[in-house]
């Protein structure tokens, strides 16, 4: 894909995220799109982190709860104002990122899954039990609404469209890496580290910069959740979070931002059609991900171009013959 | 703190420490044959546990034959998991092979919870209830059983490994799986093999495990996670260190429990972990690193 | 050392109880071509490794351009001018050949990441000055009307090729090549000799060269370095080194292959 045409795809994804709220019937199906988008701002950052440079992280739940529990907290106990409550919220995960990707980073494949992993679950248990600061497991009550200079965005309709044009800029800055030397660097780290070195590649730094923006990303998006449901519990950024953002990007076929969108939104809704049978979700994620990395390692995206592919090919077949 | 109390954390610990070593161990079995580190590793554990569970009330049948059938039904799972999941990809890169054991575990624990539910379930101790004072600390029949099924098991495989042509082939395909497949010696059968004999040794952890902690259909992460924890403790593909970092953790967490606290205990077996593998990632009794590219 | 671009002295690496690298001293002149022979597991790739940061010796010194380089990771030697090639093609194979070259420029053409990050006018220009050296790059090896297609769908010998421009593009002061003819037929082995060659004398850069094929290296070499176990035994010119007793029977007794 070329930038035009992915800038193309942007403008014409942000339409219909503007245009969305019109054909919703009510406020609920707000609710839905605004998670959605949350959703997908982590989905695009571990697109980048998972997809490109091919480092997994089994943690990022835990950077989207630190990013939601640190701005409740300062807004809420502390009194600071949201939006320095967000700002510090976002920057404590930033430093944090930085902190774990150090050392971690240096690791590779399966020492590096448990890491983020063994990362995520601390994080997961000091939510659950620094009950003083983070309300335990039965959450943290009272978060103010969501506030730009000075203004509360008290209609859900004006805070979707913050969090859209939000995880609008995340698209782009995402397709303005892919497609430079930082993006092609990543790339080559993933495919050959030896090489990618041998071209002046400094791997670590490479490695521990989208690890950082990836978790930038799910810090912002865990900040707007906390200031958008005025409540949070630990139980939205334990392990199986963490698994579902994987989910989403795999769905998506790793190496595409769209396709991470898609997977992220068909997540989100998905639990809305199974409320019948609750218990089949978690079935359903382990099922997807295997049988999308058997069978369609490219994802949904990957799967429409081979069946598109195919059906060309019987077309013409049937033409010819 | 008195002796007591810290015998009675010792021996809990221990207790605890050996089925870490038998998850453990069913991560190295499999890592050595194939390179795969199986997430799906925790769940063979639980499988123990529930299916003994569930044989028991749902067929009615005695603790000891529902224990062995469980047994042995982890077992198929097992083979199951490597003939359906692991087979038709084993060349896909590292990435792809984590994702899908991760993706094989939850399967197997969104089975089960749709299958037995999402209660906890006890199982009965193999001897009775009656705890035997030993120094001033009380021992349940049970840790005594965890322990001797533990060691025995250890000496089982240890015999097999050094013993057995099937052992000696085994260990053959971790060394160079092509060398091996030029000697005649049938890699994918012996992947196979690894796989049943890894959820088995889980299994049993699992069953031996059920009557102290008691067992659903999720305990398996922890257990999984902490079984890795105890891999990268002794070295990853160390059996011998497998084992060992097992009881080591076993004991350093019902250590903490004890006389620090509680709540953190689980935190601390991955506080373990992180600080190994960012100081020592080849583990206590791994080689020094060094550097070959 | 003043015409010497690079310069080992008393390298020596061990691999656990293996001595894969014993003592080794020599230098590699500016604008020539030195070639490392030796028979199977003489070390040959391991000083490569050595010279190109991939490997640490466990004793002696190297020098780039005069610099002590001994502690410097290999992106940063990269930065430096001295870029290399692998014995097993290591191609960003999903990528296309025109972004596999482009990745040679990475450390000479540099712009901060945040520019990337904005897409600002300064990494746009960037972007742009990048691929017109890929371009020139892959004009040189011949590969232009390839640069489209995807690397790992190339048959071997344009792999090597690519490998190849990626170096190019990178403008090395000195050119590390592991058995660049390994696995072409002698047709194509004759046209990688004419293209060495000319890289040397467009580019006037200096060329460490390690090679099987011994009527390659005789034809290009201006100096040859012989390796056996580890050790050097022999160094001088084609000339020189084909008469060494010592050469003729390490490689009429060693080489098993």
């Amino acid at each position: 894909m070329s930038y035009r045409k992915d800038m193309i795809w942007l403008a014409f994804f942000f339409g219909v995220l503007m245009f969305a709220p019109m054909l919703l019937p009510n406020n609920y199906y707000l609710t839905i799109l605004i998670l959605g988008c949350l959703h997908a701002m982590n989905a695009v950052g571990l697109c980048l982190l998972v997809g490109h440079a091919g480092q997994i992280s089994l943690g990022h739940a835990g950077f989207y709860g630190l990013g939601a529990y640190t701005s409740a907290y300062l807004s809420t106990t502390v009194g600071l104002s949201v939006g320095l409550s967000m700002l510090s919220g976002v920057a404590l995960t930033v430093v944090v990122s930085i902190l774990v990707g150090l050392p971690s980073l240096k690791l590779k494949g399966h020492y590096l899954a448990m890491a983020t992993l063994g990362f995520g679950i601390i994080l997961s248990i000091l939510f659950n039990e620094t009950v003083d600061i983070t309300g335990g497991p039965s959450g943290f009550v009272g978060i103010p609404r969501l506030s730009l200079f000075g203004w509360e965005l008290s209609k859900d309709v004006t805070l979707y469209r913050a969090v859209a044009v939000m995880l609008c800029l995340f698209v782009w800055l995402s397709f303005n890496l892919l497609h430079s030397r930082v993006g092609r660097a990543l790339r080559a780290l993933h495919t050959s580290e030896r090489a990618a070195e041998a071209m002046g590649v400094d791997i670590a730094r490479y490695k521990l910069l989208v690890f950082v923006l990836s978790a930038a990303f799910s810090g912002i998006a865990g900040v707007l959740y906390a200031h958008y449901l005025t409540f949070i519990a630990p139980s939205s950024f334990g392990f199986m979070f963490s698994v579902e953002m994987i989910v989403m990007v795999v769905l998506g076929g790793m190496l595409s931002v769209p396709g991470a969108i898609v997977g992220a939104f068909f997540v989100t809704v998905l639990p809305e059609f199974l409320r019948a049978f609750e218990n089949i979700e978690i079935l359903l994620f382990g099922a997807i991900l295997v049988l999308c990395m058997m069978f369609l390692p490219d994802g949904m995206a990957g799967g429409w171009n081979k069946l598109w592919a195919w059906g060309k090919a019987r077309l013409s077949g049937a033409a010819h013959g | 703190m008195d002796p007591s109390s810290l015998l009675q954390y010792l021996i809990t610990g221990l207790t605890l420490g050996s089925t870490y070593g038998l998850t453990a161990l069913g991560f190295t079995i499999i890592f050595n044959t194939t390179g795969v580190i199986n997430f799906a590793q925790g769940e063979f554990v639980m499988l123990g546990g529930m299916m003994s569970v569930y044989f028991m009330h749902a067929l009615g049948l005695g603790e000891p034959s529902a224990v062995v059938l469980a047994v042995l039904g982890a077992t198929m799972a097992g083979a199951l998991v490597e003939r359906l999941a692991i087979r038709p990809v084993r060349d896909c890169p590292t990435i792809n092979l984590i994702i899908i054991t991760i993706g094989v575990s939850i399967l197997i624990r969104g089975l089960a919870m749709l299958l037995w539910g999402k209660d906890t379930h006890v199982l009965e101790p193999f001897s009775g209830n009656q705890p035997i004072m030993f120094l001033g600390a009380a021992i349940m029949p049970q840790a005594i059983w965890v322990l001797a099924i533990s060691l025995f098991l250890l000496a089982a495989l240890k015999l097999f490994f050094s013993g057995t042509i099937h052992g000696k082939a085994m260990l053959a395909c971790s060394f160079d799986s092509k060398a091996a497949s030029l000697v005649g010696i049938g890699v994918q059968r012996m992947v196979l093999l690894s796989f049943m004999i890894s959820a088995f040794v889980g299994a049993v952890g699992g069953v031996i495990l059920a009557p102290i902690t008691m067992t659903s259909y999720d305990v398996g992460i922890m257990l999984g996670l902490k079984g890795f924890a105890a891999c990268i403790l002794g070295g990853l593909g160390n059996p011998f260190g497998a084992a060992a970092g097992g009881l080591i953790l076993g004991v350093l967490e019902s250590m903490g429990a004890g006389f620090v606290s509680s709540a953190y205990k689980d935190a601390l077996a991955f506080v373990i972990l992180l600080i190994l593998l960012f100081v020592k990632p080849s583990g206590l009794f791994g080689p020094k690193d060094s550097k070959r590219v | 050392m003043d015409k010497a671009i690079l310069g080992c002295s008393g390298v020596a690496v061990r691999f656990g109880g293996v001595q894969a690298l014993a003592d080794i001293h020599f230098a590699a002149e500016k604008g020539e071509i030195t070639a490392i022979i030796g028979p199977n597991g003489a070390g040959k790739t391991t000083l490569l490794n050595v010279i190109s940061g991939m490997v640490t010796p466990s004793h002696g010194t190297l020098s780039f351009e005069g610099r002590d380089i001994t502690s410097l990771p290999a992106h940063k030697r990269a930065w430096a001018g001295m870029v290399r090639t692998f014995q097993n093609l290591e191609i960003f194979s999903n990528m296309t050949v025109l972004e596999n070259v482009t990745m040679g420029c990475h450390g000479r053409l540099t712009v901060p990441a945040w520019h990337s990050l904005l897409r600002t006018p300064r990494s746009r220009r960037l972007e742009d000055e990048v691929r017109r050296e890929a371009l020139d790059a892959l004009e040189f090896v011949g590969m232009s009307d390839l640069a489209q297609a995807t690397a790992k769908d190339l048959p071997f010998g344009k792999q090597r090729l690519l490998e190849l421009a990626r170096a190019l593009a990178a403008r090395p002061k000195l050119l590390l090549l592991d058995e660049p003819a390994a696995g072409l037929n002698i047709a194509e082995t004759q046209l990688l000799a004419d293209l060495i060659l000319r890289i040397r004398d467009t580019y006037n850069l200096s060329i460490i060269l390690v090679e099987h094929d011994m009527e390659l290296v005789m034809r290009i070499s201006d100096s040859i370095l012989v390796l056996c176990f580890g050790q050097t035994i022999s160094r001088g010119t084609p000339g020189q080194v084909q008469k060494d007793p010592t050469v003729i029977a390490a490689y009429l007794g060693g080489d098993e292959d």
